[in-house]
């Protein structure tokens, strides 16, 4: 299975994490974008749901 | 229970995973159901580490609902979820706090502002990460952003909640609690007034005092206790609280103090699983 996929927003390499969990916040290295990981096999990203107002701590 | 998984909760996953004592489930908030009075849910203990407070403080009352101890529990996380509350529950327990006025109209919370005295700030009651944060510097500015806050935001955001500003000398403390014990604390800096580090707000060590540690723990207890964060601002007349987190991120605060917050909480929650009243 590939281990390597393109940023859904810049194309660029994206290279799964060893210790890759499903739902975990990656970011592409080349436009910053932040993305969620979706699926672990076959690995896949998506650009992360984007900060809502009743989001923090 | 999760949103995404961010950096703090990877440290956790990683803190469960290497026990052989506990067994981990993920719970991901966005694809979570209840059915109400027919729920059982096969476990021990609910981490809560939601991004959405809204559905933190719902789920959480859902899991105690069906019998499930959390952390933390739903009523730690409405306190703290809204700082009118978190402001009334330390002002109860006596612990200092910049001086808070409530008003609900635009007219009474600019004369509120002005009894206070400029600049003060605006904050709304329920919020995070700095986020629509005012500071009102005179009368202009006041009418403006009430005004604004009124006609554009939602009905929450005329909850006006109007804090005395604190000249912060260049940044603000934050101190995790975690049961009855100020594990570690960090000075956050920044050259703006929001020190936020989500706002760029940059973290430090910060050396335990006495002091420190009291007015946390009171803080802690006052909202009534678990593992949070308690945000504070230095002052010539000693530290008074900001804010208290329930959902408490430390992911740049574990290399700056040397603690290994992640096992804390894990032990801590490993308590309360195991029926410890304070973990």
């Amino acid at each position: 299975m590939s281990k390597t996929i393109a940023c859904p927003i810049c194309d660029a390499e994206i290279e799964k994490p060893n210790d890759a969990i499903q739902g975990e916040l990656l970011t592409c290295a080349d436009c910053g974008s932040e993305l969620e990981v979706t699926s672990l096999e076959p690995f896949s990203v998506e650009e992360a749901p984007q900060e809502e107002e009743d989001w923090g701590e | 229970m999760h949103s995404l998984i961010r950096k703090d909760e990877k440290f956790l996953i990683e803190e469960i995973r290497s026990r052989r004592d506990i067994e981990l489930m993920m719970i991901d908030d966005r694809k979570l159901t209840f059915d109400l009075g027919r729920d059982e849910f096969p476990f021990d203990v609910v981490l809560e580490r939601c991004i959405n407070h809204s559905r933190a403080l719902h789920a959480l009352k859902l899991f105690e609902s069906a019998g499930v101890k959390c952390v933390n529990n739903s009523a730690v996380a409405l306190i703290c979820g809204d700082k009118l509350l978190t402001s009334d529950a330390l002002t109860k327990h006596g612990v200092p706090q910049p001086k808070i006025k409530i008003a609900f109209t635009e007219a009474s919370a600019l004369q509120a502002i002005e009894e206070m005295g400029y600049p003060v700030v605006l904050k709304p009651a329920v919020g995070s990460w700095g986020r629509l944060l005012s500071k009102v510097n005179d009368r202009d500015a006041a009418e403006s952003i009430l005004e604004h806050k009124a006609i554009l935001g939602t009905y929450h955001h005329s909850i006006f909640y109007i804090q005395e500003y604190i000249e912060k000398r260049g940044g603000d403390i934050r101190c995790f609690v975690i049961g009855n014990e100020c594990v570690a604390a960090i000075y956050r800096t920044s050259e703006h007034w929001i020190t936020n580090t989500a706002k760029g707000g940059v973290a430090g060590n910060c050396v335990l005092t006495d002091e420190l540690r009291n007015i946390s723990l009171q803080a802690a207890q006052a909202v009534g206790g678990g593992v949070v964060a308690v945000d504070l601002f230095e002052t010539e007349n000693g530290l008074l609280v900001n804010e208290v987190n329930y959902t408490m991120e430390f992911k740049n605060s574990i290399e700056v103090t040397g603690i290994n917050i992640p096992k804390f909480i894990v032990d801590y929650v490993v308590g309360i699983a195991m029926g410890k009243s304070d973990g």
